[in-house]
């Protein structure tokens, strides 16, 4: 065990892989030379040559175009798309290319690779550096969608889904790639895709939350606790495939959910996580299911606060489950 | 670049001095029959589709020497990224032409279980690449095979395929500007045949040419004729010569004329001049070809008639195999969207299911 921040987690797996696998190689924009702009990939092209790790032109539709050549080839890419905002020249290839290979061609060709990409809020990064743009690929069939949240997870999924036969969407909270520290097992460590996590047990309330939220569901709970009430954190780490039975399990237990997500909330992730809920366990629901978002606006710059789900908003949400 | 297109036969199928490539008797009458075979496979298709035995056709009448010269120059190593035309490399790359119906029909026998409309095929023993209908995807797809072709350091170089409407995508730009930053193996092929859909090619861009814009990209341009499918040949073997010798990419302008509609549901009479297309009728692949194997004595009516009779049995048995074979199995909906299923898909079918049963 060592002692890593969420960033020295992810150059961690990756160095780890391309050690064992010279099928992976790991590009992007400033990826090479200089490291990745949050220093994710450094090191690994002085490790492992220019041909293994290399700076790509600027463009995102290329960057995954030729990384899904690369797949079909029979490579392992780990693309990097420098924040999540810039995604979006890929969103074709992503969504009609990568994710549909496997399907169309009736299995004959399959496209293994992992797109990693710093999202969420919290950095004062404005509309461009701030979004949580996880709806869009869930909703896509085909995609796997991996959201970790404390260094060890993020390790362990990312060697699982480079290791992965299909396309994963790898997000990165990075919010907490410097301030989140943790022990994180040394060599080949994995988690399993699919596989939540009970983050701390209760018997009040479920909070469902990934990524950085994560974090300020468990500065709610302490406070949640002071006031009397016991909630159940369930971190999902991967949204497709979604560990449903360890959400409901809770939920039956609790009675109550309350779902934390920083994304806009019209058409979130966590609008899925309530419809499951009512479909399948609404007989053990005793207050309305609540969810904590972000609001449906652009992200803000100046008011990133005001717009981020805090301690106090999930405090107050709790409260609303059981106050109605 | 040339302004002019590279010919070795003449509009004619006179073969222009001393530029017939060294090929056996036997090579020259193949790339004959080949074409033919397209066009017959076409006329039945098309004639299939109007009788609602296949649902939607794509026609390559009048770009036959394209998709003939660029099967022949590729050598086997070497894959192919194909765009709606060319379908065709798949079957002489060995698809057999029941499993390529198949495709057509969308049945048990497709190799792709009915998931895509016609002429998606896909032939993984070929190398040849399953495409999407988004246009363009496929040109960066290319220069991602060739970069791993490059990093494995094997003698595999790339075609990459696509319609002159394509070069306007963004992938177009991405797919050519890695290509030439990473000296990737791939040479790409575009099959101007002067219409995207309704759009004509002036209208697609300002480029005199589509093999002008190479230049930017740091990379030869060539034009050639695309009806003359010899002289395709030798522009595309020199090309995956110099990408398989480490010189990087080339773009290849298939000058060419797509004599039918875009496909099955397109009326090109409500767009294009009747003229036009007689004009380009009088150039078409096929004919002038034969007038070049007639010239040299390669070629009689006896063979020809033998040739179509051969081609229609062929095909004809093949539709028979394809329509013999079984709808597809209700159950294969759900697989293929991962290696191993998601459980709550699974829960979700079987549900489903069994409300129906």
């Amino acid at each position: 065990m060592t002692e890593m921040t969420l960033l020295q987690a992810v150059n961690d797996a990756l160095h780890t892989e391309m050690g064992r696998d010279d099928r992976v190689l790991v590009f992007g924009e400033d990826v090479g030379f200089n490291g990745g702009v949050f220093r994710a990939t450094e090191g690994l092209q002085k490790e492992f040559g220019e041909d293994r790790c290399f700076d790509t032109p600027l463009s995102e539709c290329g960057i995954i175009g030729t990384a899904i050549g690369m797949a079909l080839y029979g490579l392992r890419p780990v693309p990097e798309i420098q924040f999540m905002d810039f995604i979006y020249p890929a969103f074709d290839q992503i969504v009609s290319e990568a994710a549909k290979m496997r399907y169309r061609s009736g299995g004959e060709y399959t496209c293994p690779m992992v797109i990693r990409t710093p999202c969420g809020g919290g950095i004062r990064g404005g509309h461009y550096h701030s979004q949580s743009a996880e709806a869009y690929f869930c909703h896509t069939p085909g995609l796997k969608v991996v959201y970790p949240s404390p260094p060890a997870d993020t390790k362990g999924l990312l060697i699982s889904s480079i290791r992965d036969e299909d396309p994963v969407m790898f997000l990165e909270p990075k919010r907490i790639y410097r301030s989140l520290k943790g022990e994180v097992p040394e060599g080949e460590y994995t988690v399993p895709l699919g596989k939540g996590r009970i983050v701390r047990e209760g018997g009040d309330c479920t909070l469902v939350a990934w990524g950085a939220m994560v974090e300020t569901c468990e500065k709610a709970a302490i406070e949640l606790s002071a006031k009397g009430k016991e909630v159940e954190i369930i971190d999902p780490r991967t949204l497709v495939p979604l560990d449903e039975a360890l959400i409901l399990a809770s939920v039956r237990k609790t009675g109550r959910l309350v779902i934390v997500s920083e994304a806009p909330r019209t058409g979130g992730f966590a609008g899925e996580i309530a419809a499951i809920v009512a479909e399948k366990a609404i007989g053990s629901l005793e207050g309305p299911v609540v969810r904590v978002t972000g609001f449906d606006v652009p992200f803000p710059y100046t008011l990133e606060g005001l717009y981020m789900p805090d301690a106090r908003r999930v405090v107050r949400g709790v409260e609303d489950s059981f106050n109605w | 670049m040339t302004e002019r297109p590279i010919q070795i036969l003449d509009d004619k199928g006179k073969a222009l001095r001393g530029r017939l490539p060294k090929l056996s008797k036997e090579a020259f009458l193949d790339f004959y029959r080949e074409m033919q075979r397209i066009r017959i496979f076409d006329h039945r298709m098309l004639a299939l589709q109007r009788q609602g035995r296949i649902g939607f056709y794509g026609p390559v009448k009048g770009q036959e020497g394209v998709v003939v010269g660029c099967a022949k120059a590729a050598r086997e190593q070497d894959w192919i990224l194909p765009a709606l035309r060319e379908g065709a490399i798949a079957i002489m790359r060995g698809l057999p032409l029941d499993l390529a119906i198949a495709q057509l029909i969308g049945n048990d026998l497709d190799l792709c279980k009915g998931r895509q409309m016609p002429c998606h095929y896909t032939w993984r023993k070929g190398k040849y690449v399953s495409m999407s209908s988004v246009i363009g995807t496929q040109i960066s797809h290319a220069t991602g095979v060739a970069m791993a072709a490059k990093y494995r350091r094997t003698d595999e170089a790339v075609l990459g395929f696509m319609g002159d409407g394509a070069t306007s995508s963004n992938d177009f730009h991405a797919g050519l500007n890695f290509a030439a930053v990473y000296k990737a193996p791939v040479v790409f092929v575009c099959q101007n045949n002067q219409w995207s859909i309704s759009v004509p090619f002036e209208k697609q861009t300002a480029s005199k040419s589509v093999a002008a814009k190479a230049k930017a990209y740091g990379m030869p341009g060539v034009l050639v004729d695309g009806n003359d499918p010899l002289a395709v040949y030798e522009v595309v073997s020199a090309a995956l010569d110099r990408a398989r010798g480490g010189e990087g990419p080339t773009l290849v302008e298939a000058l060419t004329f797509r004599l039918l509609g875009h496909s099955s549901s397109d009326d090109p009479t409500r767009y294009r001049d009747e003229d036009l297309v007689r004009e380009w009728e009088a150039k078409e692949p096929i004919a002038r070809y034969r007038a070049f194997l007639e010239s040299k004595k390669l070629w009689s009516e006896e063979q020809e008639a033998e040739l179509l009779d051969e081609f229609a049995g062929e095909i004809n048995n093949a539709i028979r195999r394809a329509e013999a074979a079984a709808p597809v199995d209700p159950k294969t909906m759900i697989e293929d969207v991962f290696e191993t299923p998601d459980p709550r898909l699974l829960e979700e079918f079987a549900k489903a299911r069994s409300s129906l049963s």
